[in-house]
């Protein structure tokens, strides 16, 4: 046995150490499978062996499944049956060891997720350390899998419905306390103690079964669709569980059915049933879309996987932000966070005041919610002094302006900043429209110059968009990366153009959706298909929450800015009619494409059909949608044909991280990789008839699709090869 | 084909379907077997010249369950050769009874049959029998279900009922059933319920509020806005009926079919039947249709249904005399009058269900039953019988007077 080392101690416990090698965590490899299944053969037949304690040799107890090894097995194309068979597989192993008729217990002192709590189900006693960082949970529905291992089977059988449910439709994880508190663990101990415990509890076993195996068992709660609880549960937690995935993401679908119908069978049964959906979730795009964009490329991104190998780690000690305006002041709280010292600028030392403001009330709350003690929350305030000099940035590597989107006012700060600090310092720019060359025109060191582009608010969302201007050297764009990480965000690397990846690509959507307004779509229609696609917010929606006269401002910009190249959508008129003929701004000033009453919810503007009549022939919603998606998808290849973005993992990254396309989808370039190549174009030509230039299909993908190539391949590719 | 006669038909008054409904302390069996005992003595039966007796039970579990029919006339002393069976089509489960019941005449393979139907709400809960379309995830999950109460306010708010209007309609709903009750309509039919030691329990129906007034159902909370909001269906229904914005809750329990306890049965048979038991008919089953629409919106199936039955006889809504179309919620009969543009006063003339109550299984029957009274009083000849129905049903019947 490779992954676990198997010793019997004088009383006759087998002490099982898992300890996957070359693997920061123990994950289910299928040595480790092999291994598992062995170790329980054994404990059943040495009649020398009492009982059996299972334990790990790293910190965490186990992380669940090798989702790299899962993630391929779409792309290899696996059969049913192989899949079915390898899930069987892990169940019988684990089956085997809770049947081995001797007393097995877990002792976990570190966190136990996936496959990894699956193991410890299957053992007949769970004792787990008090540190409560350790995390217990199923997480499998958070990267589109179910748990394979009996998860959805053992749970419930411990829980009840309800609350296995909960934990594994959710995916989040508990603390030991809690776990205990819920019944899926059965003691917790002093951090140290799990393996004595585990022990001791072996040793005064009676009768090693788990209680499912027992005669007389009965269902915590019930279960079934004659008990009362089971069918409000059951129905309830589907309509739910539409709510929430829109019908778009099989994964929580095929828990509520495996728990179902498993909670009516008998255990062996109800874990075929498992394997069965299991089986079909993994062969679903969707698992592989999530894992390789939520899981396997977002964990690289933040390793920074784009960052140039040459310069060296420099962290952020002392960070500048000009403006404290809501950027700035969400800045300087994930850096001061991070333990940055921060200098916050603003043109008075009371408006910078006022975006410290920012930070002392969001730790305030954390105060108030008892997640951080106040000491420590004093001590990140004090991080950040607030100022309305300019000699106060001497001293900072990195200086990040977040002021107003003007090209004059920010060449005036990058002047000021510039005189202070050091060479070697690297001067930032949080825009989300202007391009950064010319922005560094303004810098009299552009390979210093770069930008990093936040989203808001700052402390909730985990993307940061790296620009590279013209003149950006590799230390900058390193040094920039090394800052990300130290505030714990996910980077993406782009190269310049105007909306760089996100803000363009993102607002090809909300035009698409106002564009369709001005066509006679009825706007609930519009709103609902997005968010059934799977977008956080409807078009209009966002677009007031953006404010329609950001929206007009980047607008006129970019048609000053482009001259006679601008390409007049059908969506700037709507957008300039409501700021200059209706004066409806958005949400900010109470009225835009909805009304916003103070007593109720918002609801979209009654006079939009009046001003907008609706056309007697309405679009089905699938058409809808599919306009919507198309026109991101589009233009992220677009981006990519254009160098913008150099990677596809990049633009799936920032399309699901940055604006909220859908998960499901895996981003805006694996969207396209799901439907084929092939079929995309089809579908985008189409639309380009009908709609106009907007779907116009970029050559390269025409081509990539006739070749019956995919990005993610092309891109695997050209790695090996610069490689090489 | 041979011609299906109705020659009697009785109902029991509706008990509240509380604990404290008048008929909460009758059993299913009980209560079916004093209206098979009216019956049978009313026209003095040979109950063993009885092919076939059919009843609708939407619950058919417990002491609903065990086929009630044959549990039911065997109690109530019929000739043991009488044979009963028991269907469920959800709501309209009674009027499907009396056309399976004349179908078997109609096809030549009976001559003298019972149909009807049986609901205590009181006793055997709505859902007791469970069942995959709700309540089996990936079911219920494929076929995008939401209760009922949600289909009757979508119905309302894609098709513009107002919460004003709906209560209006309940409002005279109340209004038509205490007079037709006041004016002795329902006395031809109705059959007392009583103990087993001859006490009468409930004469008449108990459910009825007379003298509501919109002011009074103003007041009340809209059933389905927190299953809707809380639960998550009114975001199922909408994944269905993406042009709404949101579903606007109008429906209360002033303005919906009330639970009941009940039972109704209707006797039916061939010409020569009749005449041999020295009956008189009474209407012609003209025809009947069944149909399936979108089970989310659930309950739009009447207007369907009707086109479907009226084609069948070759007829025109202008042939109708009167229409009787279940209220399992204001918003359903209004969609059906909009629809097919029917004036109010040619439907539900002596009020329904928002007033009476909606005993499921026996509901279509009883209604059958009203209307065929009703066109007598008036001397019309023709109506047209329709329910809504759960999962998206429609069952439609066409009678006219002889």
């Amino acid at each position: 046995m490779k992954t676990i080392s198997y010793a019997v101690d004088k009383v006759g416990i087998a002490v099982l150490t898992i300890d996957v090698k070359d693997r920061p965590m123990n994950v289910m490899t299928a040595e480790f499978i092999t291994d598992i299944a062995a170790a329980a053969e054994k404990i059943a037949t040495d009649d020398a062996v009492k009982g059996a304690v299972l334990t790990s040799g790293k910190d965490a107890f186990m992380a669940g499944g090798d989702l790299k090894e899962l993630v391929q097995v779409f792309e290899k194309n696996a059969s049913t049956e192989e899949i079915y068979g390898w899930c069987r597989n892990v169940q019988q192993a684990y089956r085997k060891l809770e049947t081995c008729g001797k007393p097995v217990a877990a002792a976990i002192a570190g966190t136990a997720l996936g496959g990894g709590l699956e193991l410890a189900l299957a053992c007949h006693y769970r004792v787990v350390g008090s540190d409560p960082k350790i995390k217990l949970g199923q997480p499998e529905v958070q990267v589109g899998l179910i748990p394979g291992a009996g998860g959805t089977q053992r749970l419930p059988r411990l829980l009840g419905l309800e609350p296995a449910l909960r934990m594994l439709t959710q995916g989040n994880s508990v603390s030991p306390q809690e776990a205990l508190k819920l019944g899926f663990i059965d003691a917790v101990v002093e951090p140290g103690q799990e393996l004595e415990a585990a022990k001791a509890w072996v040793q005064q076993c009676e009768e090693p079964m788990a209680p499912w195996d027992k005669k007389g068992f009965r269902f915590p709660g019930g279960a079934g669709l004659m008990n009362p609880n089971a069918i409000q549960t059951q129905m309830v937690g589907t309509a739910l569980l539409q709510k929430m995935t829109n019908h778009n993401y099989p994964a929580p679908i095929a828990i509520m059915s495996a728990v179902y119908e498993g909670s009516v069978l008998p255990v062996d049964k109800a874990l075929d049933i498992e394997s069965k959906y299991f089986t079909s979730v993994l062969m679903n795009p969707v698992a592989r879309n999530m894992i390789r964009t939520l899981f396997v490329n977002k964990g690289a991104a933040d390793k920074l996987v784009r960052r140039p190998q040459g310069p060296a780690k420099r962290p952020v000690t002392r960070l500048g932000i000009l403006g404290a305006g809501m950027m700035g002041a969400g800045v300087a709280y994930v850096s001061a966070y991070a333990g940055m010292d921060v200098v916050l600028l603003d043109m008075s030392a009371a408006n910078a005041e006022k975006g410290k403001d920012y930070s002392r009330e969001l730790l305030q709350k954390r105060v108030e919610q008892g997640r951080m003690d106040a000491e420590k929350a004093a001590a990140i305030l004090e991080k950040i002094q607030t100022t309305e000099n300019y000699e106060d940035l001497a001293g900072c590597e990195l200086v990040i302006e977040a002021v107003f989107e003007d090209r004059d006012i920010k060449a005036g700060v990058t002047a000021k900043s510039e005189a202070v600090i050091s060479d070697d310092a690297i001067f930032a720019s949080n825009t989300s429209t202007l391009p950064i060359t010319g922005l560094a025109e303004a810098s009299k060191r552009p390979e210093k110059f770069i930008g990093i582009h936040f989203f808001s608010p700052v402390d909730k969302m985990p993307l940061v968009e790296v620009i590279v201007g013209a003149k950006t050297s590799d230390v900058a764009i390193a040094q920039a990366l090394d800052y990300i990480r130290q505030i714990r965000k996910t980077p993406i690397v782009v190269n310049d153009s105007r909306g760089f990846y996100t803000s363009r690509v993102f607002g090809t959507y909300s035009k698409e959706g106002i564009t369709m307004l001005a066509e006679g779509v009825k706007p609930a229609l519009i709103e609902n298909a997005a968010r059934h696609a799977g977008m956080p917010v409807g078009p209009l929606a966002v677009t007031d929450e953006v404010s329609i006269e950001l929206s007009y401002h980047v607008l006129k910009q970019t048609r000053e800015a482009l001259g006679d190249e601008y390409v007049e959508s059908p969506a700037d008129q709507v957008i300039a009619k409501f700021i200059d003929e209706l004066d409806r701004k958005g949400k900010k000033n109470g009225k835009g494409f909805y009304e916003y009453p103070a007593d109720r919810k918002k609801h979209l503007w009654g006079e939009l059909s009046s001003l907008y009549p609706p056309a007697a022939q309405q679009p089905e919603a699938e058409e809808v949608k599919t306009r919507l998606l198309y026109v991101q998808a589009l233009d992220s290849v677009r981006c990519m044909e254009e160098g913008v973005v150099t990677h596809p993992a990049d633009a799936d990254i920032g399309s699901v991280f940055g604006w909220g396309f859908p998960p499901y989808t895996g981003g805006t370039i694996s969207y396209i990789e799901t439907i084929g190549l092939e079929r995309f174009v089809r579908e985008a030509d189409r639309l380009h008839e009908a709609y106009g230039e907007r779907f116009a299909v970029p050559e390269k993908l025409r081509t990539m699709a006739k070749k019956g190539q995919t990005f993610y391949e092309m891109a695997d590719k050209s790695a090996r090869q610069s490689a090489a | 084909m041979t011609d299906a006669y109705i020659y009697d038909h009785v109902r029991s008054p509706r008990g509240r379907g509380r604990a404290n409904g008048a008929l909460h302390e009758v059993t299913p069996i009980d209560l079916a077997a004093q209206m098979l005992v009216s019956l049978r003595e009313r026209n003095d039966l040979d109950t063993a010249a009885l092919d076939d007796v059919v009843m609708g039970c939407v619950s058919p579990v417990g002491e609903q369950g065990s086929v009630i029919p044959r549990t039911a006339l065997l109690n109530a002393a019929y000739d043991e050769c009488v044979p009963g069976k028991q269907l469920n089509r959800f709501c309209a489960s009674g009027l499907e009874a009396v056309n399976s019941a004349a179908a078997q005449i109609m096809a030549g393979q009976s001559d003298l049959t019972i149909g009807g139907g049986i609901e205590c709400m009181s006793r055997v809960p709505m859902g007791s029998d469970s069942g995959a379309m709700h309540a089996d995830p990936a079911i219920a999950y494929k076929l995008y279900f939401a209760p009922q109460g949600i289909g009757a306010d979508l119905i309302a708010t894609k098709y513009g009922f107002s919460r004003s209007a709906v209560d209006a309609y309940a409002v005279e709903s109340q209004k038509r059933a205490a007079h037709a009750w006041d004016s002795g309509y329902f006395a031809r039919s109705v059959v007392p319920v009583v103990d087993h030691i001859g006490l009468t329990l409930l004469e008449k129906d108990e459910h009825m509020r007379p003298g509501t007034t919109a002011d009074d159902l103003a007041g009340l909370k809209a059933a389905f806005e927190i299953p809707g909001q809380q639960a998550g269906f009114d975001a199922v229904a909408l994944q269905k009926y993406p042009d709404i914005e949101r579903i606007d809750h109008v429906h209360t329990g002033g303005n919906s079919s009330g639970i009941v306890d009940g039972c109704a049965l209707v006797l039916l048979g061939s010409r020569e039947a009749g005449e041999s038991q020295g009956l008189k008919p009474r209407a012609r089953i003209r025809g009947f249709s069944s149909i399936g629409t979108d089970p989310t919106i659930m309950l739009t199936g009447p207007v369907p249904s009707a086109e479907k039955v009226l084609k069948r006889c070759g007829m025109s809504t202008a042939d109708i005399d009167l229409f009787e179309l279940n209220e399992a919620f204001a918003s359903v009969v209004m969609l059906f009058m909009q629809t097919l543009e029917i004036p109010h006063d040619k439907i539900n003339v002596n009020g329904g269900a928002i007033a009476m109550g909606h005993p499921l299984g026996a509901t279509g029957a009883m209604i059958l039953g009203t209307v065929l009274d009703e066109l007598e009083r008036r001397d019309l000849e023709t109506a047209l019988v329709n329910l809504c129905i759960g999962g998206g049903m429609g069952t439609a019947t066409i009678i006219e007077r002889v």
